[in-house]
């Protein structure tokens, strides 16, 4: 090969380390640190046998085997096999998603934003950069990998032994160096790093599709997806290594593509034609909201899917929810203090305050949208332009309030059918959303209290999520450490009955409307008065 | 008919004071241009103005409104184009045009469409990709294809290359052969010069100076260019005479108009054989008001 092609490979290779040291830092202690917290929590979460049987059960069917991969060593479902099923599969997918990110950074957005060109001009050689990057990037997985599956081992666990700790670990640098090499391929198809960013992620999604679908179906699909070829390893059980040899193959083949891809192109070119976006703007764009909508669409959906993912994943367990909290001391002491009515129903009142509060999550997210668009000096189109600032104020309210019904109806959506399909005796349909609706006050109240600071305090708004995570954590520790009233009281999903333990009360959710309209007018009086901010 | 008036208009951001009283009027037809170094307060002039913030004290109107209780009826008729133009990633060009123009009302189509093409912009491509000169293009091409009263312009051509620039002027020329008022807010003193009827001068919050070209002139310097059969020694010492170099063997000066008078009287006495003279630009007019704080800041040329 040419040696004129890596002309100061050394260099390019220590400037991209050094530019990347926090960033590498962040990362990988972070992904490390969750790897090996979320192994001791797990052991420390199910510590007998009889524990660990009892969710194996659970694990046992196709909604679980199509989210987290086919369950193996069911008989002897020890800390090891239980973490690994349950874990493998999420962390390399964010180990996916990191590398996606890095690498498109570094090739591509590089690349149009013309630093690519700077350095090119510069005795450097045509093929350098692409491969610094992905010499950097492989190396920074197959580190982070390395010291996960050595960590997990250095914290001496029952079942978590060296081989399958480092398989473990190797098995996510695997994942992260596949996306490494696949964006390095689509960084030389695509013109833009939106582009490259967009189909890497489009492809880590259907790869995790076609997993799913193999692994209920199909062996050969499963196959076919990097994603149900690391899960072959069956970690911690068989420990088999020949699922990283084939990916291995797959490396070379990505690496030679892109290097060809990237051989024989301009700088700046493309392969895949950038599609001409549109000379006039359609009808349903042309309005505050239908601004609002197109502009968070991505977001509005990719919430969508998860809160629906989200209710399925807990609807599917509900199968096997007796046996399992007659099993688990530890979760029965969460929920039975009231013996009338089934474990089934007292977790389903636990389960919908977290679904609540989950779909606040994106319903915020939505109205305060306004507060970065402000910030960015974008709403002074619009009220420069006749729109009004109580319609501007409006058009992010509505938003949210349709959010808050859709995210909340969609994961309530996704328990009730996923439950339904694995009960004998499935709960109907209307128990679930009476049960889940009945959180819409609360949550409107969450909004109300984002127009108020919006129109009042608009350099304060990231309280609101504070004010969030308080309710999280009194609501999920509530029961388990023996909060005071008082501070449940604090957190407006505190004052909800919940159905169908409790009763319908009326009147705290009558206050809980009343008080979403005094504080909606005192932030459309306020975000009238007051300037924008510049 | 006036069309923009402020009167003692005051904003203090805290404690800093940002505009200290401004006057300000604009008449029907005209061009009004406003010029001051970055940070004298010509945005927040026009902020204020489009009521996106409130003055602390005065009053600002527009067709006879209050920029603040009646913005959304004012902004009906006028057009704003900022300077720094913040523009949505994921849209295309044209979106953002159609957008701006339904959310304002009444557009020309037939006059965008010619306007795309005179500012050679290709509205089929995501605002992300646009360099500052063609998001500045977008929002121009949304303000005059606007059927406007009155075209607020924030410093509107500083991503602009010459020959864009000579399109936005014919704009302006346009706007005014249709009866239409300007508000330009601009650096570039050349363009200031062969758009404006009128101009105002903004230094740190107050309006320093304002009225027309020619009548500005008169508060100022001449330049001159002479050549004299012998040499004139004491040139630099004449009352009113400010700024004397020699340049290829001619005698370069400027004077106060008010001593003109004299000082060529005085230089006649050594025979003059060549005289050029040049009226004072709005540079010379600019500089004169800033030099006075900051004679680091160079004399004018």
């Amino acid at each position: 090969m040419n040696r004129q092609l890596f002309a100061q490979l050394g260099t390019i290779i220590k400037f991209q380390i050094r530019q990347n040291r926090w960033r590498f830092m962040i990362w990988g202690i972070s992904l490390i640190f969750v790897t090996v917290l979320i192994a001791s929590a797990f052991t420390g979460l199910y510590q007998t046998d009889l524990e660990r049987q009892a969710i194996a059960e659970t694990m046992e069917n196709p909604a679980m085997t199509a989210m987290v991969g086919p369950g193996y060593g069911i008989d002897n479902y020890n800390n090891g096999a239980m973490m690994a099923h349950q874990m493998l599969l999420f962390t390399a997918i964010v180990f996916g998603i990191m590398s996606i990110l890095l690498t498109s950074r570094h090739t591509r957005a590089e690349e149009e934003d013309g630093q690519i060109e700077l350095v090119r001009a510069l005795p450097v050689g045509r093929l350098t950069n692409l491969t610094a990057t992905i010499i950097v990037l492989t190396g920074f997985n197959f580190l982070i990998g390395l010291v996960s599956g050595f960590s997990l081992f250095a914290l001496q666990l029952e079942d978590i032994g060296l081989e399958g700790s480092l398989l473990y670990g190797f098995s996510l640098s695997a994942i992260g160096i596949f996306f490494v090499l696949f964006t390095a391929v689509f960084a030389q198809l695509s013109e833009s790093s939106r582009g490259t960013v967009g189909f890497s992620i489009g492809f880590l999604l259907l790869f995790y599709l076609m997993r799913a679908i193999g692994d209920v179906s199909s062996e050969a699909l499963a196959l076919a997806s990097p994603l149900g070829l690391v899960l072959r390893t069956e970690v911690y059980v068989n420990n088999i290594w020949w699922p990283l040899f084939v990916l291995l193959i797959q490396f070379i083949l990505l690496f030679f593509f892109a290097f060809y891809l990237n051989k024989i192109r301009d700088v700046g070119a493309g392969f895949l034609p950038s599609k001409a976006g549109k000379r006039n703007a359609t009808k349903s764009l042309l309005s505050p909201i239908g601004l609002n909508i197109r502009l968070q669409r991505t977001g509005i959906i990719a919430w969508a899917f998860a809160m629906f993912v989200l209710g399925i994943s807990y609807g599917s367990v509900f199968g096997d929810l007796e046996s399992f909290f007659a099993n688990n001391d530890m979760l029965e002491q969460m929920l039975s203090s009231n013996t009338a009515y089934s474990l089934t129903e007292q977790f389903l009142t636990m389960l919908m305050v977290i679904l609540a509060i989950l779909s606040t999550i994106p319903t915020l997210i939505l109205l305060m949208r306004m507060k970065k668009e402000e910030k960015k000096g974008r709403t002074e189109h619009l009220i420069s332009r006749s729109v009004s600032k109580y319609r501007l104020l409006f058009s992010y309210t509505v938003l949210a309030f349709v959010s808050s019904i859709v995210m909340l109806g969609l994961a309530i959506l996704g328990i009730w059918l996923a439950s339904a399909s694995v009960m004998e005796e499935p709960v109907a349909a209307g128990t679930f959303f009476e049960a889940g609706f009945i959180y819409l006050p609360a949550i409107w109240a969450m909004i109300g209290i984002g127009i108020t600071l919006l129109g009042i305090f608009p350099r304060a708004t990231s309280l609101i999520w504070l004010y969030v995570i308080y309710s999280f954590f009194t609501v999920y520790l509530g029961g388990l450490l023996d909060l005071p009233q008082w501070l449940l009281n604090l957190s407006v999903y505190g004052h909800i009955p919940q159905l169908p333990v409790e009763n319908v009360e009326w009147f705290p959710l009558i206050v809980l409307v009343l008080i979403t309209f005094a504080l909606s007018i005192v932030g459309f009086t306020g975000f009238r008065k007051r300037d924008t901010l510049v | 008919m006036t069309i923009v008036t402020t009167k003692a208009l005051s904003k203090k951001f805290g404690k800093v004071t940002a505009l200290d009283g401004v006057d300000l009027n604009v008449e029907e037809g005209e061009v009004y241009g406003f010029i001051g170094p970055n940070g004298a307060g010509k945005s927040t002039t026009i902020r204020i103005l489009l009521g996106i913030l409130q003055a602390t004290s005065g009053s600002a109107q527009i067709f006879g409104k209050d920029v603040w209780q009646d913005a959304v009826e004012i902004h009906k008729r006028i057009a704003y184009v900022p300077g720094d133009v913040n523009l949505w990633e994921n849209l295309t060009g044209g979106e953002v045009i159609d957008l701006f123009s339904k959310l304002r009302g009444k557009t020309n189509q037939k006059k965008k469409e010619r306007l795309i093409e005179q500012f050679q912009l290709d509205p089929s491509k995501k605002c992300g990709t646009y360099s500052k000169g063609n998001r500045q293009k977008i929002a121009l091409v949304a303000a005059f294809a606007s059927e406007a009263d009155l075209y607020i312009l924030d410093e509107p051509t500083s991503g602009l290359d010459p020959l864009m620039e000579r399109v936005f002027q014919e704009c302006v020329h346009e706007a005014k052969r249709n009866g239409k008022s300007v508000l330009l807010s601009s650096h570039i003193l050349s363009e200031v010069e062969r758009l404006c009827d009128r101009i105002g001068i903004i230094r740190q919050g107050k309006i320093i100076e304002s009225g027309s070209l020619s009548e500005m002139r008169h508060l100022t310097r001449s330049h001159f260019f002479v050549e004299t059969k012998s040499s004139i020694p004491e040139l630099g010492s004449q009352k009113g005479v400010h700024d004397v170099r020699e340049e290829e063997g001619k005698l370069g000066f400027q004077v106060d108009t008010e001593n003109l008078d004299q000082v060529m009287q005085y230089v006649s006495k050594f025979g003059i054989t060549k005289l050029e003279s040049k009226s004072p630009t709005l540079e010379d007019l600019f500089m004169r008001h800033y030099e006075k704080d900051s004679p680091n800041r160079g004399a004018s040329s």
